[in-house]
């Protein structure tokens, strides 16, 4: 075992063992003692949770290797994953905590129908799912490097660890293993990335110094045949990195596993302030990335110009064994590198390991190594283990329970549960071994699907009181219908042909276009049939004003003018 | 100290709640506005232009795009949370106890 084996066995069990232990002490206490459990979680402690909740291994091992292909373009990550926090504070968690309903099926079941219900639960499994697919390519992605296996190896392990949490149960529920998980993970993150820009620039703050390597990375960017680093759209065309963005800022708004936890605030006042502390816990981690990406672009191609190929770094070695990176056949000395394979560069390496190969690529000691891995598996357990629970409760619960057998008993809700959530996995391994894109664009789909579906009907049946059931679930198909056409077109999932897109609009982007379309043929369809129910028009008004209404009754009375109307 | 405007503010219905939401929705638009103007403005639209200043080794445009929205972002939270509270105060809706408390 080398060293940085060692040192990464040592952080990724030290720190399950922190979660198992916290999990069960907060256990012990909530029965001993009713006081914490009334009490409730501060909010700042709450927002903790949400950021690593929501920070999944997209964020942690994948983006800061994306920007640092992309350069200026990969941008739409850093935007469109924390501008969504400002809609989600504004237009939806306040309203949604008001209502008191705990799931976004549950939510629009009794705002629409019981049928609209069904058919969010279908789309929070589509969309829970493909979540997933990512979390189990990341978590792979981990193991497969400090196991020296290949990546189907790495999967696999990785999908046991993440089923075994996430059937140990009721985790997820107890915020304060998620605020362990959030201090692992940003702690992992920001270690190496202040060493770096330290040792580069002589300034410790990562989000400052990159400004002064931009330069020289446009400078050997361009020896080596690559794009300009801060020039716009050299990848990607304007109208795309538009689309894309808005997809994942809606789309962070839309995603069921992100909107049950600002139901954990007492309040709705609290879910506000949660909203705040969530998006500055997240962009500690969002401000850094930009910077990892420079400085490992930097460092990686420093490293490897011009150089002979039985001279090249020690990481190269050790991260060809996942075959991640490879090196052509028949090549002397390195003079061109891509992330993609097709590109036929002298030296080809994985997006996704940039991140968790940062540290071996700026030389720094074995310990911070181990502690990246760990903070990478805690980002990928805290989201796949939420992820896992949404699709097990809309399966069992909005689905089985609601649609099949109504006098299912705990036990057998339970077990269907706990059936969905080993389906998911096993599917999910198999998509997690050939992922169709690398971790962080599979996870933009998940977006690009609650786009399409949740940010429409929640906001209509938040600010629209006309907004029914029929033009819910009309707009809600449409939307899917167009964005999952698109996407099946595009790219290649399980074995379908891939084709290019239309006006360079990418799979990513589509959810944009599919949210457009979902608003549309919602309030056609629900302007050409019957208002919804009195009472439901009373109960939209109420989420309006956070307390209870100042004097019972007065929502109910009949001769309220009809405005507020947005 | 806002507890004994709570009881104030009931009668007459409609009034009242349509000033409330009225003021919520245009707190909200004018946040709104900022944050299309700092990502998509800045950020992708206008980002050519941008770019031809630069700051402290950033172009403009970029610096926007990678790092200025998202603390623009945050203040935008910030501001909507603190500002709600107090409307929330003023109107009488501020969630709080029998001794009139914060909850």
């Amino acid at each position: 075992m080398s060293e940085i084996q060692l040192w990464t066995t040592i952080f990724i069990v030290l720190s399950f063992g922190v979660y198992i232990y916290i999990a069960w002490r907060s256990r012990v206490s909530e029965t001993e003692s009713f006081y914490v459990a009334k009490h409730g979680v501060p909010t700042v402690a709450n927002g903790a949770a949400i950021a690593a909740d929501w920070m999944s291994a997209a964020s942690f091992i994948s983006m800061a290797g994306l920007i640092a292909f992309l350069g200026s373009d990969g941008s739409v990550y850093l935007m469109g994953w924390t501008g969504g926090y400002v809609l989600l504070a504004m237009l939806l968690a306040p309203y949604l905590r008001k209502w008191g309903k705990y799931t976004v099926p549950e939510f629009v079941g009794e705002r629409y129908s019981e049928g609209v219900r069904t058919l969010a639960a279908a789309a929070a499994v589509i969309i829970s799912f493909t979540y997933v697919v990512g979390q189990m390519n990341g978590g792979g992605i981990v193991f497969s490097r400090f196991l020296g296996i290949g990546l189907t190896g790495g999967v696999l392990i990785a999908a046991g660890v993440i089923f075994l949490y996430a059937v140990l149960g009721g985790m997820k529920g107890i915020t304060w293993t998620q605020v362990a998980q959030y201090t692992v993970l940003i702690i992992a993150y920001l270690i190496p990335a202040v060493a770096v820009a330290q040792q580069v620039t002589g300034i410790p703050i990562p989000q400052v110094s990159f400004g002064q390597i931009l330069d020289e990375l446009n400078a050997i960017g361009a020896q080596m045949g690559l794009e300009q680093y801060t020039e716009a759209f050299a990848q990607q065309p304007m109208l795309d990195m538009f689309l894309v963005t808005m997809a994942l800022m809606i789309g962070t708004a839309g995603l069921p596993h992100v909107i049950i936890r600002f139901y954990t605030t007492r309040t709705v006042r609290g879910s506000r302030h949660s909203a705040f502390w969530a998006l500055l816990f997240i962009s500690l981690l969002y401000t850094t990335a930009p910077a990892v990406g420079a400085f490992t672009k930097l460092n990686l191609l420093e490293g490897i110009n011009g150089t002979s190929v039985n001279a090249l770094p020690q990481w190269i070695e050790n991260w060809a064994r996942t075959g991640l990176v490879s090196v052509k056949d028949g090549v002397d000395t390195i003079n061109s590198v891509s992330n993609d394979p097709a590109a036929g560069a002298d030296l080809t390496i994985n997006n996704d390991i940039l991140v968790l190969a940062s540290p071996e690529i700026a030389g720094l000691p074995a310990p911070i190594i181990g502690l990246v891995a760990a903070g990478g598996m805690a980002a990928a357990l805290s989201t796949a283990a939420g992820l896992l629970l949404v699709i097990s409760s809309s399966v069992s619960h909005d689905f089985y329970f609601r649609r099949i057998r109504k006098h299912a008993d705990d036990y057998e809700r339970l077990t269907v549960g706990r059936i969905a959530m080993g389906l998911a996995v096993i599917v999910a391994i198999v998509a997690g071994i050939n992922p169709p894109a690398f971790v962080a664009e599979v996870v933009a789909f998940a977006f690009g699907l609650a786009a399409c579906s949740f940010f429409p009907a929640l906001i209509l049946g938040i600010f629209w009181k006309r907004c029914n059931a029929k033009g819910a679930a009309a707009g809600m198909v449409a939307g899917l219908a167009l964005t999952i056409t698109y996407m099946i077109y595009t790219l290649e999932v399980f074995g379908t042909a891939e084709h290019e897109g239309f006006f360079g609009i990418s799979p990513e982007g589509i959810g944009t276009i599919g949210a457009a379309v979902n608003f549309i043929v919602a309030i056609i369809v629900s302007k050409m049939t019957a208002p919804p129910p009195k009472h439901l028009e009373e109960m939209v008004e109420n989420i309006r004003y956070p307390a209870a209404t100042p004097r019972m009754g007065a929502a109910a009375t009949p001769d309220r003018p009809e405005g507020g109307e947005s | 100290m806002t507890h004994s405007r709570y009881d104030e503010h009931s009668p007459p219905a409609g009034d009242w709640r349509r000033e409330y939401w009225r003021k919520n929705l245009r707190l909200m638009m004018i946040l709104l506005s900022v944050w299309f103007i700092v990502s998509f403005g800045c950020g992708i639209l206008f980002v050519e232009q941008l770019n031809k200043i630069e700051i402290a080794g950033f172009p403009l445009g970029f610096w926007f795009a990678q790092q200025g929205a998202i603390y623009t972002f945050l203040v935008l939270i910030l501001i909507y949370a603190v500002r709600m509270d107090r409307l929330d105060d003023e109107y009488g809706v501020s969630e709080r106890d029998e001794d009139g408390e914060r909850l």
